[in-house]
């Protein structure tokens, strides 16, 4: 927990590739910019989805992958001094009288912002939930998707289920803590690095950990309680495996999440801004990005970096409204060459 | 060239779809309810279908990267694919399909 506000220009909710690209526009303009996201690292689906796909289509960039762009922009932003607050999802955005809004995440950490740039592409990524019946009644009591403390494992019967990173992983980890530890799997291939699979591999041939080749259907227990899980084997049997926690690892989805609740016109999912400035309906929240929606809207990155471009020249207005704005290019103007420490 | 896709209510639609196009493209540019999260990268799982026993011999098989995929969708039967690894062709026209379930 956090007992101190964060004051800053500008609050940007989503760290993906036009959440970045935003803080080295409004730092042009001298605004200081904090960013927060949940995924524990920044770049958004460019890192989530594909980092190691080649994208074609950014300007002067002939190819590159979705990491080495993330990477570069993190470069070209560092001049700024952005600060980073990830592994957090923003869930509260609240006006004071003043017109600064006030900013809470789900961590406690507390903002209070003069403009907040809402850069959350197609929402929050939050882990795939399996479709299994009732599993929601489960949740946070004996069903996880991510694992806060191993220690919570310890003695813990544990049935894992995917057949990723992730899924591997815990795997691995979990055993040494837990009373039982058993992945079910469709498949005896993995989409994880070879030694996970090896080192699994093991633990399953000397009896540390069983491994099953089915899929989970059905949760049995009460009061969120978990008692047992259902597999039906790739065999065709049914068995009922004994077990403390379900952790299920399916990747993640995007969910739009908070943002539905912040009063702001949506329109599918979307949120609705002017072309002039990429402002919402709210003044002073702008959203940019996959994120927004408007006549002619191309859900590219390019369209995020031109949005946030805009989206500067009206938030500079808003934030500085006794100072005049000079149009200027990075290529003659010593001043901005001095704020990216170039001159 | 047509394809016949079966939705979760049992409907079915007449979709069209172009030679060389990801099968999940078309269903999607119809509207139905093709999550394809990924966008067609082989990296979701949520553009999972189940081809008709008829035309299951009739589809260029699934590569590597597919199957790999393909483990990580519920429910799968021998007739499962993903729609975005499969594309359009002549000897297609006619296909059917349903939607099946994804995480
Ligand atoms: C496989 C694939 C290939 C693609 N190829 C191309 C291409 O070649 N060229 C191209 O231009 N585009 C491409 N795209 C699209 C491109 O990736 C998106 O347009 C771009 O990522 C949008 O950037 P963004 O910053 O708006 O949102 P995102 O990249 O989606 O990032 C949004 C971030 O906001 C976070 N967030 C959301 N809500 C909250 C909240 N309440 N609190 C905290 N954090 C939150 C999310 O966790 C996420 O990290 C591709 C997309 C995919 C999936
Ligand atoms: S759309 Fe994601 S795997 Fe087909």
């Amino acid at each position: 927990m956090h007992d101190s506000i964060i004051e800053t220009d500008a609050l940007i909710i989503g760290a993906g590739p036009v959440g970045l690209f935003a803080v080295f526009e409004l730092g042009l303009l001298d605004l200081k910019c904090h960013l927060v996201d949940v995924l524990d690292k920044p770049g958004g689906q460019c890192i989530e989805f594909y980092p190691e796909k080649p994208i074609y289509d950014i300007p002067g960039l002939p190819e590159c992958t979705g990491q080495s762009l993330i990477e570069n922009l993190q470069r070209q932003i560092l001049p700024f001094e952005p600060e980073f607050h990830l592994g957090q999802l923003v869930s509260q955005l609240v006006q004071r009288p003043d017109g600064r809004w006030d900013v809470t995440t789900d961590a406690g950490t507390q903002f209070n912002a003069g403009v907040v740039i809402v850069a959350a592409g197609s929402g929050c990524f939050t882990p795939r939930r399996p479709p299994i019946d009732k599993i929601e009644a489960f949740e946070g009591r004996s069903v996880f998707y991510a694992v806060r403390r191993i220690e919570a494992m310890r003695g813990r019967r544990l049935v894992i289920s995917g057949g990723g990173d992730s899924a591997l992983d815990w795997t691995l980890n979990l055993a040494r803590v837990a009373e039982r530890v058993t992945l079910v799997h469709r498949r005896d291939q993995f989409r994880a690095a070879p030694d996970s699979v090896r080192k699994m591999h093991e633990l399953v041939a000397d009896g540390t950990i069983d491994f099953v080749l089915g899929e989970c259907r059905a949760l049995e227990g009460a009061d969120g309680n978990l008692s047992s899980v259902q597999v039906a084997t790739n065999e065709g049997a049914e068995l009922r495996l004994p077990a403390d926690c379900f952790l299920p690892f399916f990747g993640l989805t995007m969910k739009l999440g908070p943002i539905a609740d912040w009063g702001l016109n949506l329109d599918e999912n979307r949120i609705a801004v002017d072309t002039e400035a990429f402002e919402t309906s709210v003044p002073g929240i702008f959203a940019i990005g996959d994120i927004n929606t408007y006549p002619g809207k191309l859900k590219l990155i390019l369209s995020g970096f031109h949005e946030g471009a805009l989206m500067a020249q009206k938030a500079f207005r808003i934030l500085r409204p006794e100072k005049r704005l000079l149009f200027q290019y990075t290529t003659t103007s010593t001043q901005l060459q001095k704020k990216l420490k170039t001159a | 060239m047509k394809i016949l896709v079966t939705d979760f209510d049992h409907v079915v639609h007449e979709v069209t779809a172009e030679a060389d196009w990801p099968i999940m493209e078309a269903i999607r540019s119809a509207g139905l309810p093709i999550k394809a999260e990924c966008g067609g990268c082989c990296l979701c799982a949520t553009c999972h279908v189940y081809v008709d026993d008829a035309w299951v011999g009739k589809i260029q098989a699934m590569d590597d990267e597919e199957e790999m995929m393909l483990g990580e969708a519920p429910q799968v039967r021998p007739s499962s694919r993903l729609s975005c690894q499969m594309r359009m062709a002549p000897e297609l026209d006619g296909l059917v399909l349903s939607l099946a379930p994804t995480y």
